[in-house]
């Protein structure tokens, strides 16, 4: 709208021989109008050519493939053939019915209920405390936090894998000599919640400093207005800042929602070091040994665009659901 | 709108933000009991957080070895320079290249990544034209679709063009970036001005020369945050390079220590490498992050104040 006023007033008062100001410049040999209104497209192109290879078309193709099936009839004697066929739903069926996918879906929810709130409350309680005028050292405990993140992911579950390994763990040995007992982070029931120590471990202090930078864009005259009403630090924190920061959670709860879902790397390079991860574990795993191991890439394909469907609908879904609970909130 | 502008550069020593403390009568430095108790407290959230890191860095002085029979928060037989020479020179010094192949992936990655968000963002941001916020929420959903999901057709796409195994299998994915986009459109509307961009067309400079002078510049404290996001989620990618890639020589180090972490069997020595490797490869990713945080602050305020 904006660009467009202004464009008609300004070839309004550009006649061609006559450039204002007295600059001395060549009138525009194209037709400004045009050229602008073709900008846009020109910047937004690069981006867009990447965006179509990268993520449209893998959508649509792996849609397309996981309706067919693919089957190799020649025995294994002589030139095997392979003929693809159209396989409707069985595919979705084959996955859904499957009970090693059911079992996964249900570990990563059952995963993500637990630790994506444990996370973020320990994130938000750190951001908070960190915030706080009780709070001394903030910048050395802000970098000690946020140090994990620095650590790519693959390097963290290698680092907890021998911290986890029995005999090896000097958690466990501390742990033992305080008489705990001996505890096994690899059993078949410890290891989800180890790879949950893991994940948390990891973005704990990613999503406090979202949480912070949320905390610090707070203007200071509302905490003065709470002052000079009574209000403690501590009523401050829960009436004051927790609601301000909403956006911040809802953004962290999104991220933790979509990281869930897609859980491979860290149970996968555990399964070094444990038997109880089996190569079906998550979905994506699932889909992994699918492609990789069994070749089977229509099954693969279909239980990747379950995924990709099951993260959207509840991250969607967790942004409808506080849509409708704060009108400050628009996505 | 308390869009970013970071605050101009300050000494790096100084204290965030002092003024906010010293409006409640200057109790900022006191150290009375409530502050000594809560500092004990964060201290021992500091332990959780570091100790693994410790571990790392005692471990890698250890050999295969006394890695499995001492202590394992405290020092033993120190062999550091041994493990170190080892680590750079097994099987023809391939890790450093691995190391390079790293830099590639998430330094070329991220660079073009940023590049083709902002100027994605910034035609969304301040440009009005057919179809904007449809072409905005198809880019915005991409942000929700989960990587691995992606990375299985995208090998098979691919492999149909031969493209599999190959730099270009890892670096191409990695350079678009939905959040970044969305970033960038949000800290372009909110800094950059349209006067300016007005006078810039009155001064007779192509929309483009305006954006590489002018915008870009504006955009600057953005840029790098979007940049930071997309290093650091290329460097996390595991799945993209454990599936494109099956030749060693183009592994980005994380897929090159998983390798070695799943072979120790064959050679014991390996696995003190794989400590010291994680070492190596992470210390310089540390010392950027922490000492780039206030960009991630910053960045991460103004992707937050829509969402």
């Amino acid at each position: 709208m904006q660009v467009q006023a202004a464009s008609s007033s300004r070839s309004a008062q550009l006649p061609p021989n006559d450039p204002p100001g007295g600059t001395h410049r060549r009138a525009p040999e194209k037709l400004p109008r045009s050229r602008r209104r073709l900008a846009p497209y020109g910047f937004l192109l690069p981006f867009l050519i990447f965006f179509l290879a990268i993520f449209l078309v893998p959508i649509g193709y792996a849609i397309y493939i996981s309706f067919f099936s693919t089957h190799v009839s020649g025995l294994g004697l002589g030139p095997s053939q392979t003929t693809t066929a159209f396989a409707g739903f069985s595919n979705y069926r084959q996955a859904i019915t499957n009970p090693s996918f059911y079992q996964g879906v249900e570990r990563v929810l059952g995963f993500g209920i637990v630790q994506v709130p444990v996370m973020l409350i320990f994130a938000t309680i750190l951001a908070l405390v960190l915030d706080s005028t009780a709070a001394r050292l903030q910048r050395f405990f802000r970098l000690a936090f946020f140090l994990p993140y620095a650590i790519p992911g693959v390097i963290a579950a290698i680092l907890w894998s021998f911290l986890y390994l029995p005999g090896v763990s000097p958690v466990a040995g501390i742990l033992h000599s305080l008489h705990f007992g001996t505890v096994n982070f690899l059993g078949s029931h410890s290891i989800l919640w180890s790879i949950a120590n893991i994940v948390t471990w990891e973005y704990t202090g990613f999503n406090m400093l979202i949480i912070y930078a949320g905390l610090q864009a707070i203007p200071q005259s509302l905490y003065e207005a709470a002052r000079l009403d009574g209000a403690s630090d501590f009523q401050i924190a829960l009436r004051v800042k927790l609601p301000m920061i909403g956006s911040s959670i809802i953004l962290t709860t999104v991220f933790s929602i979509i990281g869930t879902l897609q859980l491979f790397s860290e149970p996968e390079i555990l399964r070094a070091v444990t038997t109880n991860i089996s190569t079906s574990y998550t979905p994506n795993l699932l889909a992994y040994t699918a492609a990789f191991s069994e070749n089977n890439t229509n099954l693969a394909a279909a239980i990747a665009v379950l995924l990709a469907l099951g993260t959207f609908i509840l991250s969607f879904g967790f942004l409808r659901l506080v849509q409708r609970r704060s009108m400050g909130v628009s996505l | 709108m308390t869009l970013t502008t970071p605050k101009t550069p300050r000494p790096p020593t100084s204290e965030p933000k002092p003024v906010r403390y010293d409006a409640k009568g200057n109790r900022k430095q006191r150290w009375d009991r409530r502050s000594v108790l809560t500092t004990a407290v964060l201290f021992v959230v500091t332990v959780y957080f570091i100790s693994p890191a410790y571990w790392l860095l005692i471990s890698s002085s250890k050999g295969p070895s006394t890695l499995y029979n001492s202590a394992g928060f405290w020092f033993a037989k120190f062999q550091f320079g041994k493990n170190i020479s080892g680590l750079f020179s097994y099987d023809g010094g391939i890790f450093s290249r691995w190391l390079l192949n790293t830099v590639l992936y998430a330094g070329v990655g991220a660079i073009l990544a940023t590049l083709l968000a902002a100027a994605a963002g910034y035609a969304l941001a301040k440009y009005e034209f057919k179809g904007r916020e449809a072409i905005f929420w198809t880019i915005l959903s991409g942000v929700l679709v989960p990587g691995t999901a992606l990375a299985l057709p995208l090998y098979l796409l691919m492999s149909k063009v031969h493209l599999t195994n190959t730099y270009w299998s890892v670096l191409i994915p990695s350079i678009v970036s939905p959040f970044g986009v969305y970033l960038a459109r949000i800290y372009a509307t909110g800094s950059i001005p349209t006067e300016i961009i007005e006078a810039g067309r009155v001064d007779g400079a192509s929309e483009f020369r305006i954006f590489r002078t002018i915008s870009l510049r504006i955009m600057s404290p953005a840029l790098v945050t979007i940049f930071l996001f997309q290093f650091v989620a290329i460097w996390n990618n595991f799945f993209l390079p454990l599936v494109m890639l099956s030749n060693q020589k183009l592994y980005p180090v994380t897929l090159g220590l998983y390798s070695w972490d799943n072979q120790y069997g064959q050679a014991p020595q390996l696995i003190s490498y794989v400590v010291t490797g994680a070492l190596v490869s992470v210390i310089p990713l540390v010392i950027a992050f922490l000492s780039l945080q206030r960009f991630w602050r910053s960045g991460l305020t103004a992707g937050s104040i829509r969402i």
